[in-house]
């Protein structure tokens, strides 16, 4: 999709012709997040949506206590330390940003008083300077007020290293100062079309000043308040045992009229996602469930007992195959799948091709995932009627073998194709799932009627994750022929996502295999577009430098995307919730209640 | 005896520093890493990631890193998590209470049941009691906890509706209904484990009252016109029971050590559940505390029931 398309479009929502949803879905199927997309709009002039929020309840409290359960229970309740999603759930539950993703990418005010635009003066024009405005009245859970201060401690806490903080990455490139009690400014080294990361959503959650002050940096570890979070958020905080139990009570002085709904909120953790869904959609003891990473099958079954339903949140995460284009088996200057070696088999762009046309994704998604996974040809999400003309998803084992044929890949009399005395003969690894042995199986099934061999190889996820320079099974290293994984795009801005292809950033010894092209494909066409779309100040223009990021590596078959894996929550049916896709679950707590 | 039991502790401190040693290199080979979940997420970049490691201290060389958590271990720190950095001594301490109530309290149903089933069953070997009674010991230790524990949360939980199956350790409120909702959680955890380890004891407890039931003291008390009530409990099961109190003793650190598998099933937050998080996700500082806190009271246990044996029977001295 080119750069006059999406201005095309972008004027046919300023007109009205093409509904606003249907702009984001468009972007979100050419490989954008509906935060971006709908960042395009909003510098344009066009301005976000009125999300309804459905929120009947009248007045405040009365709604009993809240269960929900996270089968991976969070194990620490400071926002700027967490592990992973579970930590920043439970953080969320006290903390608030300044504003949070809805789930068709429009900015949501919590503890800013509006959401910075051109026409009220938020966005200086240059594209490097962000005033927000806060709102007024909001206390911390200790009654101290809410201003500008926390906002600038916090930078100042997240991006300073001796602190050790995870959010270090959104804070250490911009500046932020506050103007007046109640208005800050955030400042970027260069100018910077996406702006809200900083203050917003995950990693935006903001720590009062007077309680962590006392620990910044060094020390950061011993603040009591690590563990007893003193927030803005809905709930305030009852206790916490590692692992085991968040639990908060009713904030009587929240800053949102007739919220929160619920009397208390409890978050358990532990145990595995099967029965996590059992205790949701059978026995009704809790309220909500968190990634329910179960066969649909099972699911189903579960919920014809009534008590809750399964909710489907689509999202960015991607399980896909990378194919190995250097040689994993032989050393070359003393390292396994060096660059300056060639793979026998997939440096060969017909072997390539063959391999993604015998992906039968249609199956997976059919016999496999079921509604929790969606077949795409797209690396991104990428919704049916808007599938992205440039890749195609096809399955034909007729066609894989022509190619391979024409190729001069001849069948031997075992019925493996070789050439030059080199045989199809392939190791493809993953991580130990039954979702992902089953479609290795299909996969291999699929290969063998075209005339090659895989090994089917797979290694216990906490090996094949983790950064381990002393063993040869990390994804990292990927010392095989392909490997399978999903990938998350967590974040809205896709700048950090599509570094991943970069020539630099090719994983190697020299790096301890750190470094984020694991494929360890490089492609002239694909730095320059990178490159020009780090300095592009148009949004569209960028946008459509993403794009087309997007399709090289696609195309180039470097990798095969198989399936788009949206969130799979249970909740009781009677609980009104407000899920984003872009934003932590309970990003949208405040607004969550019960029907009578 | 004084002189035993010190020459007993003073053996104990090698084997522990040995234990702690073999540990400490085991989890340092083990693949892994504890901020792997960082690793998977692209939006912290891997400086973050390295910062961290270093920070904490893991790219230090092995011996180096065992020194230090010597060091700081017999000075009473026990270091904290990578993860949740929370000491780890106030992560055991949070820990403990729920296992001991649990997992106690299971050893107590196992002994309550298996003290007098087995009695009965060797007093009148190959009785239609007997019969049933081993036929269900077998059972009983046959099937794995995490299969009778899932049958019963589908039974009770879920076609019944009686009993809840997630354990929740801090539940609200006090008085008769706070302590009944106790009660109702804990049952199902501490009958799969209670069952599953009576089962196996009922065997012991058995076998060492039908060695003992045959022999020519009891005949003579029989003779001498004692009650059968009186020779069953006062001479055949006070000699029978040696053995089984030792066998007791030497299970008293699994107490504190949880039950992995059932604490998983029923989320119950005790040690074991402890234990493996901080195992799947590489935590060092705490799988070290939990397993050389085991350690310790794995030796300290044998010494008690060596000791206990002893006082059991005078005619075992001690040199």
């Amino acid at each position: 999709m080119q750069e006059r398309e999406i201005h095309a479009l972008i004027e046919q929502v300023r007109t009205g012709e093409l509904p606003r949803r249907a702009f984001i879905q468009r972007m979100v199927a050419v490989g954008l997040s509906a935060p971006m997309a709908s960042m395009l709009l909003m510098h344009n002039g066009i301005a976000q949506s009125q999300t309804a929020v459905t929120y009947k309840p009248t007045k405040r409290g009365g709604g009993g206590a809240l269960k929900v359960l996270w089968w991976q229970g969070a194990t620490l309740l400071q926002p700027h330390f967490a592990n992973g999603t579970k930590d920043q759930e439970g953080s969320r539950i006290f903390y608030e940003p300044l504003a949070c993703w809805d789930t068709d990418g429009n900015l949501i005010p919590i503890l800013a008083a509006e959401i910075p635009t051109v026409e009220n003066g938020g966005l200086l024009p240059g594209g490097k300077v962000v005033r927000w405005r806060l709102k007024k009245g909001v206390t911390w859970h200790d009654g101290k007020p809410f201003t500008a201060d926390d906002c600038v401690f916090t930078w100042d806490f997240a991006r300073d290293p001796a602190s050790a903080c995870v959010t270090m990455g959104v804070y250490k490139d911009v500046t932020v100062t506050k103007v007046d009690s109640h208005t800050i400014v955030v400042s970027f080294a260069k100018p910077t079309p996406f702006w809200a990361t900083a203050f917003v959503a995950a990693e935006g959650m903001i720590i009062p000043k007077h309680l962590f002050g006392p620990f910044a940096g060094a020390k950061s570890r011993d603040a009591p308040n690590n563990l007893k979070p003193v927030g803005t958020g809905p709930y305030k905080f009852v206790d916490f045992k590692p692992g085991d139990m968040v639990r908060g009570e009713i904030n009587t002085n929240y800053h949102m009229p007739n919220r929160p709904y619920f009397d208390a909120i409890e978050m358990k953790g532990g145990g595995d996602a099967t029965s996590a869904a059992r205790a949701v959609l059978q026995s009704g003891e809790y309220d909500y469930a968190w990634n329910l990473q179960v066969e649909d099958e099972v699911l189903k079954r579960m919920e014809d007992s009534g008590k809750g339903r399964i909710y489907i949140v689509p999202s960015g995460d991607i399980e896909f195959i990378q194919l190995n284009i250097t040689d994993p088996w032989n050393e070359v200057d003393g390292e396994r799948a060096s660059v300056k070696s060639k793979h026998f088999a997939f440096t060969d762009p017909a072997v390539r091709q063959a391999m993604a046309v015998l992906a039968d994704r249609k199956s997976m998604q059919e016999f496999i995932y079921g509604r929790t996974g969606v077949a795409t040809a797209n690396f991104l999400n990428n919704p049916q009627k808007f599938r992205s003309p440039n890749t195609k998803m096809e399955f034909n084992i007729d066609k894989a073998n022509q190619i391979l044929e024409a190729a001069g890949w001849k069948k031997g009399s075992d019925g493996v194709r070789e050439k030059g005395g080199k045989k199809l003969k392939f190791v493809y690894q993953t991580s130990v799932n039954s979702l992902r042995q089953k479609e290795q199986a299909v996969i291999k099934q699929a290969c063998q009627k075209a005339g090659i061999e895989l090994e089917l190889k797979s290694v216990t996820a906490s090996v094949f994750f983790s950064s381990d320079v002393a063993n040869p099974d990390t994804y990292g290293k990927f010392w095989c022929d392909m490997q399978m994984y999903t990938t998350t795009m967590t974040q809205p801005d896709p700048e950090r996502f599509m570094d991943q292809y970069l020539t630099r950033e090719i994983s190697a010894k020299a790096n301890k295999w750190n470094l984020r092209n694991i494929t360890r494909w490089s492609s002239e066409e694909y730095d320059k577009t990178f490159h020009e779309a780090e300095a592009e100040l148009d949004p569209v223009k960028r946008a459509a430098l993403f794009i087309k990021m997007n399709d090289l590596p696609v195309q180039a078959n470097i990798v095969i995307p198989l399936i788009s894996r949206p969130r799979v929550r249970g909740a009781s049916v009677k609980l009104v919730t407000q899920l984003s896709g872009w934003d932590l679950d309970l990003s949208g707590l405040h607004n969550w209640y019960r029907e009578s | 005896m004084g002189s035993y039991l010190l020459r007993r502790l003073l053996i104990a401190l090698p084997s522990l520093l040995g234990i702690s040693v073999v540990l400490f290199t085991v989890l340092a080979l083990a693949p892994g890493d504890p901020f792997e979940e960082l690793a998977t997420n692209p939006n912290v970049p891997p400086e973050v990631r390295m910062m961290l490691r270093a920070k904490f201290g893991l790219d230090d060389p092995v011996w180096q890193r065992y020194v230090h958590w010597l060091a700081a271990m017999l000075q009473g720190d026990w270091g904290f998590s990578f993860l949740s950095r929370v000491n780890v001594d106030t992560l055991i301490a949070q820990r403990v209470p729920v296992t001991l109530a649990v997992i106690g309290a299971s050893q107590l149903l196992a002994l309550a049941v298996a003290l007098p089933v087995g009695i009965i069953s060797a007093i009148k070997p190959y009785s239609w009691f007997d019969r049933i009674a081993s036929t269900l010991a077998f059972i009983g230790f046959s099937l794995p906890p995490f299969f009778t524990g899932i049958l019963l949360i589908l039974l009770f939980s879920i076609q019944l509706d009686w009993l809840p199956f997630v354990f929740r350790a801090d539940i609200p409120g006090s008085g008769w209904p706070w302590l009944w909702e106790h009660i109702k959680q804990a049952i199902m955890p501490i009958t799969v484990l209670g069952l599953f380890q009576g089962a196996s004891w009922t065997r012991y407890v058995r076998s060492a009252v039908l060695d003992v039931v045959r022999l020519e003291y009891v005949t003579t008390a029989r003779a001498k016109g004692l009650a059968e009530r009186v020779v069953i409990l006062k001479h055949v099961v006070r000699n029978a029971l040696i053995p089984v109190v030792t066998l007791v003793a030497l299970q008293m650190p699994a107490v504190f050590g949880g039950a992995i598998v059932t604490e998983q099933i029923f989320r119950v937050p005790g040690i074991g559940s402890l234990l493996i998080d901080a195992i799947l996700r590489n935590d060092t500082p705490v799988i070290m505390a939990v397993t050389f806190v085991l350690s310790c009271l794995v030796i300290l246990f044998n010494l008690i029931a060596d000791l206990l044996y002893g006082w059991l029977d005078p005619r075992i001295s001690y040199r």
